[in-house]
């Protein structure tokens, strides 16, 4: 693949992941017929916090997928998918305070710390603003291993997040259910691939001693 | 005393609504949907005054209507919490559109004299129709301004005789998984039932609800026959209601069952109150702008002159 069909396609999925973004855009202005419903701004709040769930899980995606079609290609776009996470998350949070909570800074720091859905989201969102920061290529080559260590916060993040969304439903849990298998999934296989490469370890120890 | 509608002149669905949208869903409904409820209706729509367009004869109740400006018919029609059709907000316009509301008996039984089951027609003949503007208030925290067209339920139980054992009301949804998608899945226990104690059922402000701006209910608003309780979270409106019965215990209604910690029997609203995951004390109108203000929720959704003496001596933290 040339430089000049990767910029490319990277430019393709960046305007793919706006998508959401676009369509609440569009939506809360009425255009070409695209309407938000009755309650745009619970649309507007569902929309991006289920996006953002959506980029975490894809995001935890990129490792299993090199692994199996044994190409690093996934990898370039990682970045992006978790700094779309985080546009999502800060949009949803956003639209928490202005729109619906009417800018009531008051009322917002009370649900932050009266109701534990709203306490494990903000706690979900806290921890991506380090991840966010320390994203670029400069940042991981400076801090190196401390990096990795600290972006395997976002195995934090995404438990946190589908918990908050589980909790935050009235009543039908389909699709939070339908996350946390995803996510158990994409965890279950980190679990498994370490408790391979312990035994790997071992084997080899074991050999080295015979 | 003034009540919150005291100084109401109504507002009839005329006022409401720009006179062209109005006119203009006239026409639009009096093709499908119109002829297919007066096809339904037959020879018997006369009796309660139903045009072949779906309008009711209706007299305006200026007592009992709010003076705010009521939500458009898209709006009242389109964001529906009515689980039998799905639980998306939109799910019930869509998949409501093949129920069929006609014909439709009821069962009344229990404790009272008169028992049996009834045609619709059979139950509404002896009432006369009135519109009444009213708050809508959902235990999600939003809120609406409705204008229903029914009858007391007052007047209505009154004809079926309750005996002294008749101490609450209980009503059931239909259960039919062809007719009701939603019903398939298990999200509730069905049918949906509801209740009220007999005091409550009796108020003069309980609607029997069969319309809406002056037409026949649409299907995703639990057409032909449901409930309105506007002094109680939306839930309690029971629609599609086909078996009314007058019990001596406290029914198990479907939310309080599903979820006792945070759906009680009685569920007035109350800004005192919260709901164990969110405040009751504000609501976001439905059909404003981003930028309005969150509008603080009424004791009672502001029904409290009329209804508060019900619960005397009560503890309402209690009895949510």
């Amino acid at each position: 693949m040339t430089a000049a069909t990767r910029s490319l396609l990277k430019a393709l999925v960046f305007i793919a992941c706006l998508g959401p973004a676009i369509y609440l855009l569009v939506g809360a202005f009425g255009l070409w017929g695209v309407s938000l419903g009755a309650d745009p701004v619970q649309e507007m709040l569902h929309t991006c916090g289920n996006w953002t769930l959506k980029f975490l899980l894809i995001t935890l995606c990129m490792t299993p997928l090199r692994d199996l079609a044994r190409t690093t290609f996934w990898l370039r776009f990682r970045r992006m998918f978790g700094l779309f996470a985080f546009f999502y998350v800060i949009l949803h949070f956003a639209v928490y305070i202005v729109f619906d909570q009417s800018g009531q800074l008051e009322t917002v720091w009370q649900d932050i710390i009266k109701r534990p859905y709203i306490t494990i989201g903000m706690l979900a969102l806290l921890l991506l603003i380090p991840l966010a920061a320390t994203s670029t290529a400069s940042m991981q080559r400076r801090l190196r291993r401390r990096w990795t260590q600290l972006h395997r916060l976002i195995y934090v993040i995404a438990v946190l997040g589908v918990w908050h969304y589980w909790w935050g439903v009235k009543k039908d849990i389909r699709e939070p259910l339908l996350f946390a298998c995803v996510l158990a999934v994409l965890l279950g296989y980190r679990v498994y691939k370490q408790h391979q490469s312990k035994a790997q370890v071992r084997e080899v120890a074991a050999h080295s001693r015979a | 005393m003034p009540r919150p509608w005291s100084k109401s002149i109504l507002i009839a669905p005329s006022d409401i609504t720009p006179e062209d949208k109005f006119l203009s869903r006239r026409t639009l409904l009096a093709g499908g949907f119109g002829i297919a409820v007066a096809h339904a209706l037959g020879v018997e729509r006369r009796a309660f005054g139903e045009d072949t367009s779906g309008a009711l004869a209706v007299t305006r109740n200026t007592e009992y209507s709010v003076t705010e400006a009521a939500n458009s018919y898209k709006d009242i029609s389109t964001y529906n919490n009515y689980y039998e059709f799905g639980t998306g907000k939109s799910d019930p316009a869509e998949n409501a559109k093949q129920f069929r509301s006609r014909p439709w008996n009821v069962t009344i039984d229990g404790e009272c004299e008169v028992k049996g089951t009834f045609s619709l027609e059979d139950i509404l003949k002896p009432h006369s129709l009135e519109e009444r503007v009213y708050r809508m208030r959902c235990v999600e925290a939003w809120s609406m301004i409705v204008p229903w067209v029914g009858f007391p339920l007052a007047d209505l139980l009154k004809r079926f005789k309750p005996t002294s054992n008749a101490k609450f009301i209980e009503f059931r949804t239909l259960l039919d998984p062809k007719e009701m998608p939603g019903e398939r899945g298990s999200v509730l226990d069905w049918p949906y039932i509801e209740g009220l104690r007999l005091d409550e059922a009796m108020n003069p402000l309980t609607l029997m609800t069969v319309g809406l701006y002056g037409k026949v209910l649409p299907n995703q608003n639990g057409a032909p026959l449901r409930l309105i309780v506007p002094w109680k979270y939306g839930f309690k409106g029971i629609k599609a209601i086909n078996h009314i019965k007058f019990v001596e215990r406290m029914p198990v209604t479907t939310w309080a069952k599903s979820a006792p910690s945070e759906y009680g029997f009685y569920a007035n609203v109350n800004p005192a109150v919260d709901h164990p995951r969110w405040s009751q004390a504000t609501e976001r109108h439905i059909g404003g702008s981003f930028f309005d203000q969150r509008r603080p929720t009424l004791a009672f959704n502001g029904y409290g002159k009329e209804v508060a003496s019900l619960y005397t001596g009560m503890n309402l933290k209690t009895f949510f």
